[in-house]
Order: structure tokens, then C-alpha cells, then sequence
């Protein structure tokens, strides 16, 4: 599964907010963090807003705030947003040749990995991404300071 | 039905008796639709009657009543696995739910495993269960190193 870039830039973007809720960060804030276009997040961004996963904030040190509920919405919900999930095989449909057995054999794996990915972006919150990101880096400060 | 807001000190983890077991299979059969009285009646015969040192039934209690439990044992060499902590069934009454008492018998079984030497945590969940997938995966569980496969027999 490849995702578009505009998937990886939403979740990029709800991902920073949610994990510091209070605060609200403009578009070049987070490209200039993530080294991607502040051009394109801002076409992001404004889909999130629709989406109502955030809400921009007019005036002075204006920006985007997340304004949905961290511990019900998954990487799915966000990743529809944006796209259809395209199959981790991707077998060639081709809609003018027979149905062989063979064929069918080769869409049940495919489904069965489709399933399965599913199931994994359905079942890991905003709320749980951002604590293993928080568990990464404590494991990274250890790493680096063993006495801590 | 208006719930007080649980702090984590008015709620108590502990052993399980003999006498939980209806509020058990209530809660069981509120989340599967489905009663199994004789099932959790084995299940506790076994784990809480006997009061073996590598299975654990315990329950969450508010103001004196039991409103979650969680079941688990220590298993060993099945499957080739070294001797791991598996959790098969955890339950907290919905409108206790999202308040940290799943979490609070996730710990204290994660720590009654620790102190047997155990230093792995083990779950299993249908794919279509995503609460149970969401709140293991908000604990800090992944894909383990194995995979589940079955078949249907004609």
C-alpha cells in the first residue's frame, strides 16, 4: 500500500495538533517540521477543517487547532478521508478475461491482506499512535542517556 | 443512570471469589449477547476455586460492587511459544468504560505475570472486534510473532 502524499501530510498534520490539543500551529509551522510543502499541507489542511478533525483560528498567530475526538478516530478514518485504500497486492483486474481458479486463489490472498489491514488502521487511535510516538522517545533518551 | 466520575482510589483490583461469578457472566454475555454459564462456571471452578498461582481472575470494584474482570494465565511451550501471559477476556461495564479501569486490570495482571518470571503479554481478538483491538493497542500491544490461521471443516 502506497499512500498519496496528501494521506501522509493529513497525518502528519492531526497527529502534531492531537498531541498538543491546547495549542494551534499555522501550515508553515508544521511543513517547515515535517519538510513538506507548506502549499500543498494548506490544501490539506482545509480538508481536514471538512472533515471536522480540525478548526482553523483567525487573527493574530492564527493556525489550526484538532478539534475531533482522539480516542475514537483511527488511521482508517483519517486515510479515507483522502483516499481508497489500495490493495497490498495489487492484482491487475482485468474485467475481459474468464474468472479462473486460479485467479480467484490469487484475489483470496489479496482480501486476506486487505482484511488485515484494515483491521490494524481500524483498531490504532490518534490517542494511541501519539503514546507509542511519547514511548519511542523515551526509549530514544535511554538510549542516549542511560543513566536517565 | 448517572455515573460518578471513578477516580482510580475508589476503585479496587483484586482476586476474584466464587461469588462474582453472576455479575461475570453478565457482563459476558452483555458484550457477546450470548450467556455461558457453564463455561464461566468451569472457568471459575478452575482459575478461582482452585486458586492456582499461574491463573488469575480479577475484578474491578466500585462502591462495593464488581463492574469489570479480566482473566489470564501463564501458558507454556504451546505452539512452540516460551512460557508467555496470555489474556483471554476482559470486560468493564459500559458506563465505566473510557475511565482507566480496563487499564488498571491490564496492569495488575501484566504485574502479577512479572512477578512469575513472565515477560510476555499475549492476546488474541477477532479482527472485526475493534474495541478489544483499540484498547490492547492503547496499552502498547502489536502483531505478535504469530499467526492465527484456520479453516472451516465440512
Amino acid at each position: 500500500m502506497k499512500l498519496q502524499k496528501s494521506t501522509v501530510f493529513a497525518l502528519y498534520a492531526v497527529l502534531e495538533l492531537a498531541s498538543a490539543p491546547d495549542k494551534q500551529l499555522s501550515t508553515n509551522e508544521i511543513a517547515d517540521r515535517y519538510g513538506i510543502s507548506t502549499h500543498h499541507l494548506a490544501k490539506v489542511m482545509r480538508r481536514l477543517v471538512r472533515g471536522g478533525l480540525v478548526q482553523s483560528a483567525r487573527g493574530a498567530g492564527g493556525g489550526y487547532r484538532f478539534c475531533g475526538n482522539a480516542n475514537r478516530t483511527t488511521l482508517l478514518d483519517i486515510i479515507t478521508l483522502f483516499e481508497e485504500l489500495e490493495p497490498e497486492l495489487d492484482l491487475e483486474e482485468a474485467s475481459d478475461v474468464p474468472p479462473t481458479n486460479i485467479g480467484g486463489a490469487l484475489q483470496d490472498v489479496r482480501d486476506e491482506i486487505n482484511d488485515l489491514t484494515q483491521a490494524t488502521l481500524r483498531s490504532i487511535t490518534i490517542t494511541t499512535l501519539i503514546k507509542n510516538a511519547e514511548r519511542r522517545r523515551q526509549n530514544d533518551q535511554l538510549i542516549i542517556d542511560p543513566a536517565i | 443512570m448517572a455515573v460518578p466520575a471513578e477516580s482510580p482510589d475508589n476503585i479496587v483490583i483484586r482476586p476474584a471469589e466464587m461469588a462474582d461469578i453472576d455479575t461475570v457472566i453478565r457482563l459476558d454475555e452483555m458484550d457477546t449477547g450470548l450467556a455461558k454459564p457453564d463455561y464461566w462456571t468451569d472457568v471459575f471452578n478452575r482459575y478461582v476455586a482452585n486458586n492456582q498461582p499461574d491463573r488469575f481472575v480479577l475484578t474491578a470494584k466500585a462502591e462495593g460492587r464488581v463492574i469489570g474482570f479480566i482473566v489470564g494465565e501463564i501458558r507454556a511451550w504451546e505452539f512452540g511459544s516460551p512460557p508467555c501471559g496470555w489474556v483471554f477476556a476482559i470486560n468493564v461495564e459500559p458506563e465505566y468504560r473510557e475511565k482507566g479501569i480496563g487499564s488498571m486490570l491490564l496492569d495488575d495482571i501484566s504485574n502479577r505475570f512479572k512477578a512469575a518470571g513472565i515477560n510476555t503479554l499475549r492476546t488474541m481478538h477477532s479482527r472485526r472486534d475493534t474495541l478489544n483491538l483499540a484498547f490492547f493497542r492503547s496499552q502498547g500491544l502489536t502483531a505478535g510473532s504469530y499467526i492465527q490461521l484456520e479453516k472451516q471443516l465440512d
